[in-house]
């Protein structure tokens, strides 16, 4: 807001009236003689009066308020969709928790904790029921790490690039510190009896959401979370509690968790035979395809945005993760794909969490497609989408973790296009 | 050292060994469960052997109207082609140029079917329905593809032994080779 060069005595007692947030027991700032102000005129108005009020729990800057996760649900049952967290709009590493991805078979429940408990059965000496008091008393640690859908940058597999912005094409991905309980603590505590080779989990949601995970992954890293970014589990991330395991696809990390029940083998649910996997051109599908594979994306510049200065400098900057381990190395391309450049990696590098990469880069209006190539420690490279199709055929559906390119036009616009 | 230091010491001294640790890493908090895991809602998943299936009976015909009721909003009155997962037809389109996954186009095991419709269909109301309601659904929706005849029953014994189209249509990447 502009401010009137000169003001009034009177103006700046209403104004302080009206910017108190204590109003009308608020007493009024002493005011000097107007003559001798020192900053009579161009301070803003935020500097003249006081702020607003405290809050039991903040909300972000209303000039932020386009910063949003983008709903993607069918209208005939709204709770059956997608949230995509947008990644175009954040940066460092760490997913603010109202913005970290949803995936919801049957909308979000409100669960009551004292109501809710976690029952571990099936081939153990003896079947146990947690409640969360009780959980609340276990030793637990925290792990940062990414969690993505099986079904995120899905829009890939279509033969035209879709014009999303970065986040909305490909945040069904976020990153977070999570805290709970080492699984393998509460596994033991109940007896893993030597047959068991799968755990079957099990949400309280609507859906009631089941699906086989492996018992060696619950045994190696697997956490039973309860926390999130230092708070408590959000509903819609699962309140209170739920399965975190790192690299591994979203639909395993089930939310609402109230039952792991260990068998001999998988229990061949809707969401492991009928979905997350993954056709073939030969007309079989690949199933229990777990893991995340190294991915990047650069976030900025993206969709979205433009390049105003022509000539002008721009930091190049995005995120790379992979289930495998840690990200060791992001390359940077502006002529698609022809020659590349080492991106600085922000550290920490975490194991199977995001890395932020960043390069300064002197664009003097030429036409460009920028492209990000991510490598972790397995020394896997992340594919072009022609090697992807190619090894995949165009009805894989899930786990799409292609290079993903932008298109800047002469003009400083910025457009999606498939690899050349 | 003095008397005085040598006495703030020997305090300090007993007041940090008056700390007891812990000889185990935590206290094992769960409550036996035997008595929950034989109850219903906490069997709720039913595997390719059926063992876990309720007792019921259902045949297509039956199905067959309550899919129109209940499930043809979302499904379709087909079952395929609107908003909510197709279920019937297509079966042999998995290796064309617009294949499409259905039920009885590409689900491998019929009990899934069972399970899952339990479990969350409708999707306004999930676990309305009887099991007998949910074999005849189940029967309705195979015999639209003859996976099974019109007039087949479906009850705990014959549901685990549908052989779907697409049985052999998987392969498994856990364990990684």
């Amino acid at each position: 807001m502009s401010t009137p060069p000169t003001q009034s005595r009177r103006q700046f007692l209403q104004k302080a009236a009206l910017g108190g947030a204590l109003a009308g027991t608020v007493s009024l700032p002493i005011l000097a003689n107007t003559d001798k102000l020192e900053f009579p005129d161009n301070l803003p108005e935020w500097m003249r009066a006081p702020g607003g009020e405290f809050g039991n729990y903040g909300q972000p800057s209303k000039h932020e308020q386009q910063v949003i996760r983008w709903i993607s649900a069918n209208p005939a049952a709204p709770g059956n969709g997608v949230s995509w967290t947008p990644l175009h709009d954040l940066q460092g590493t760490i997913t603010p928790n109202g913005l970290h991805y949803e995936r919801h078979h049957n909308g979000v429940p409100q669960i009551d904790p004292e109501q809710h408990v976690l029952l571990i059965d099936g081939l153990v000496d003896k079947p146990l029921s947690f409640d969360v008091k009780s959980l609340m008393r276990y030793p637990m640690v925290s792990r940062t790490c990414f969690i993505e859908c099986g079904g995120n940058s899905n829009s890939g597999w279509r033969s035209n690039p879709i014009q999303s912005q970065a986040g909305y094409a490909h945040g069904l991905v976020s990153n977070a510190e999570w805290t709970g309980i080492p699984l393998k603590l509460l596994l033991k505590e109940a007896g893993i009896k030597t047959s068991a080779k799968w755990v079957i989990a099990e949400g309280a949601d609507a859906a009631a959401l089941n699906i086989s995970i492996p018992l060696e992954k619950l045994l190696d890293d697997a956490l039973l979370a309860l926390y999130q970014n230092g708070e408590r589990l959000r509903p819609e991330n699962g309140y209170p509690m739920r399965l975190v395991l790192p690299g591994w696809e979203g639909i395993l990390n089930v939310k609402w968790v109230r039952q792991l029940r260990l068998t001999d083998e998988p229990i061949m649910s809707r969401d492991e035979t009928s979905q997350y996997t993954e056709l073939l051109p030969d007309g079989t599908a690949r199933q229990f395809t777990f893991i995340n594979e190294a991915k990047s994306l650069i976030t900025s510049p993206s969709l979205g945005m433009m390049l105003p200065d022509n000539p002008g400098i721009y930091q190049i900057s995005g995120l790379a993760w992979s289930g495998r381990g840690k990200i060791t190395r992001v390359e940077i391309s502006a002529d698609g794909g022809d020659s590349w450049v080492d991106a600085e990696l922000q550290g920490p590098v975490l194991d199977k969490a995001f890395t932020r990469f960043s390069l300064p880069w002197h664009w003097q209006g030429e036409y460009a497609i920028l492209q990000s190539r991510a490598t972790d420690e397995t020394g896997y490279v992340q594919p072009t989408r022609e090697a992807l199709v190619e090894n995949r055929g165009k009805h894989g559906f899930f786990h799409y973790n292609a290079i993903v390119s932008w298109e800047i036009t002469e003009e400083g616009d910025i457009n999606h296009v498939y690899g050349f | 050292m003095s008397m005085v230091s040598k006495f703030i010491a020997t305090a300090l001294l007993l007041s940090l060994s008056s700390y007891n640790y812990a000889d185990t890493e935590h206290q094992a908090l769960g409550k036996p469960a035997e008595a929950l895991t034989q109850q219903a809602q906490w069997n709720l998943s039913i595997a390719p052997d059926g063992k876990a299936l309720p007792k019921g009976k259902g045949v297509a015909a039956q199905g067959k109207k309550i899919f129109a009721l209940k499930c043809a909003a979302c499904h379709g009155p087909e079952g395929i082609g609107a908003s909510a997962d197709p279920l019937m037809g297509e079966v042999g389109s998995l290796t064309s140029d617009y294949p499409e996954k259905t039920v009885n186009s590409y689900w491998p095991y019929a009990t899934t079917l069972f399970d899952y419709i339990r479990r969350a269909m409708p999707i306004n109301a999930p676990f309305s329905l009887t099991p007998d309601e949910v074999y005849a659904l189940s029967a309705y929706i195979l015999s639209q593809d003859a996976i099974i005849a019109e007039d087949f029953e479906l009850n705990e014994k014959t549901l685990p032994q549908v052989t779907m189209p697409n049985r052999e249509g998987f392969t498994a990447f856990y364990p990684e080779k």
